[in-house]
């Protein structure tokens, strides 16, 4: 009992932290920047001035709080993994520009702050909200580190539709900023800019991390049953094993078959990946990554499945695919047009859905969570603030359990999709009347 | 003006698939009472029912993403 009203005093505590900081927000803000400064060996000398620059800038941010615009930026990718407001570790930057060549450095050059908004710029690139970010105008210095004063976001009306440019403060001018650059075709703003970012960004470095653990945990359980064959499972094994049987037993043999030996490995890796970055998203105050509803992430598993359920399509999956057997010509041809559409519009909908769906929790918690800055007027009520707290811890951890059930539904519908998918493509028995979805 | 027409897209979208799935896991549940020994078969089958319908669900939302 003690136990548990420790915890939850804990908890409070902490989903208390972000109203009292946003009172105190220059506090903290002033005092992150004197620390980046007296840890780096760059020799930039904080001047008052800056400081009153940041700080402005911090308060223009606060006027307007926008929870749309704060979802976004937290379920975006960052060139700098942020741990709270607190340890913010910098991640190599690796960027291309077609005109400019390679550019490799820490992104620690850019001394992130609040917001993951770089300080400093570095060769013509500046860290705005976590990503980088390249100086399009002339006239902003290409060639090592300058102080920016902060950022400025318009709204601009391109092709008849409203898009949002950056901008960024240099010495009281305004200087445009290239999108991010991203390969989602700019969904959720970015796309294909002036310069190509390689970074191993705060997803890579997840997904990296989620790999390893998973490596080494299958590696045990499988030393495990190699050593003592006989031994009941025990530890991790009790945790894998079910999991693997149900893989197996539920999803491989019923949808593909007899030949469900060579894709239970793909289907296996696909299951774990998705659901340790799915739960690796859900741990609070590590980064909150949202790897698996990052559509680049979940594009590449879909054009994996493309690629394997299309290589090993055999010939009545193709000829249902082209010319469906048993029906007459009009009909044959109009099949083909829909069934090749068919064939892109499943791994579209996988990757939407993963993506989309995870994306969808995050932003529900996110959106929770600023219930208590629209209550606390962006930290100028306390009392507003304490109201939206207590509306907000409930909901929040409500959206918690449910995401972290869909953490799992999510794991075993890509995975069931793929072995059905590749069960429609690979069956040998000639079924007339079925048609494939 | 085109933001709210899009919101209004994605609610509806969200109406059909809520029909859909309702259906599908409403019917899964019957089924299931009366035949409880087959329940894996039917769960595995509402599952992907359910996707399928999400699926549509999430075209129409993508669109009014990108219209908005």
């Amino acid at each position: 009992m003690r136990n548990r009203i420790f915890i939850i005093t804990l908890l409070s505590f902490i989903y208390l932290y972000p109203s009292v900081a946003q009172d105190n927000h220059q506090q903290v803000h002033q005092d992150t920047t004197t620390l980046q400064s007296s840890n780096t060996q760059d020799d930039h000398t904080q001047t008052g001035e800056s400081h009153d620059a940041h700080a402005d800038h911090a308060d223009h941010d606060h006027a307007a709080f926008d929870p749309g615009a704060t979802a976004i930026h937290h379920i975006s990718d960052a060139n700098v993994y942020s741990i709270l407001d607190f340890v913010r570790i910098p991640l190599p930057t690796i960027l291309y520009a077609n005109d400019k060549g390679w550019d490799i450095f820490s992104s620690g050059k850019f001394h992130a702050g609040h917001h993951e908004d770089g300080h400093y710029s570095y060769n013509g690139y500046v860290l705005h909200h976590g990503s980088v970010h390249r100086v399009a105008d002339a006239g902003f210095p290409m060639e090592g580190s300058v102080e920016v004063e902060g950022y400025a976001h318009k709204q601009e009306e391109k092709n008849g539709k409203k898009v949002d440019v950056n901008y960024a403060l240099y010495q009281g001018k305004e200087y445009r900023l290239d999108a991010r650059s991203t390969m989602d075709g700019g969904i959720l703003g970015g796309g294909f800019t002036s310069f190509i970012d390689f970074s191993p960004t705060k997803n890579v470095i997840s997904m990296i991390l989620v790999s390893l653990f998973l490596f080494l945990m299958f590696r045990k359980a499988a030393n495990a049953y190699k050593n003592n064959p006989t031994k009941a499972p025990s530890g991790i094994q009790g945790f894998l094993e079910p999991v693997f049987l149900f893989i197996r037993d539920d999803v491989a043999i019923p949808f593909i078959g007899k030949k469900h030996t060579i894709y239970l490995p793909f289907l296996l890796s696909v299951f774990f990946f998705i659901l340790g970055l799915n739960l690796w998203g859900q741990v609070p105050f590590l980064g909150s990554v949202n790897v698996t509803g990052s559509l680049s992430v979940t594009m590449v598993l879909a054009i994996l499945v493309f690629i394997i359920v299309n290589v090993n399509g055999n010939s009545h999956y193709w000829g249902h695919i082209f010319w469906m057997p048993d029906v007459p010509i009009p009909i044959k041809i109009l099949l083909a047009c829909v069934e090749v559409m068919g064939l892109f519009i499943k791994p579209l909908t996988l990757m939407l859905r993963l993506a989309g769906n995870i994306s969808a929790g995050h932003i529900a918690i996110l959106s929770f969570i600023g219930l208590i800055f629209i209550f606390g007027k962006s930290g100028e009520s306390l009392g507003g603030s304490l109201v939206g707290t207590a509306v907000s811890i409930p909901l929040t951890m409500f959206m918690m359990a449910i995401e972290i059930i869909v953490a799992f539904v999510q794991a075993f519908v890509f995975t069931i999709l793929t072995a059905s998918f590749i069960g429609a493509a690979t069956e040998d028995h000639h079924h007339a009347e079925e048609g494939h979805h | 003006m085109t933001g709210t027409f899009a919101a209004i897209g994605a609610g509806l979208a969200v109406i059909g698939a809520g029909l859909g799935i309702g259906m599908v896991g409403g019917k899964a549940m019957e089924a299931i009472a009366r035949q409880p020994e087959a329940s894996g078969d039917i769960r595995s089958g509402m599952i992907i029912m359910a996707a399928f319908i999400e699926g549509a669900a999430l075209i129409a939302i993508l669109l009014s993403i990108l219209m908005a």
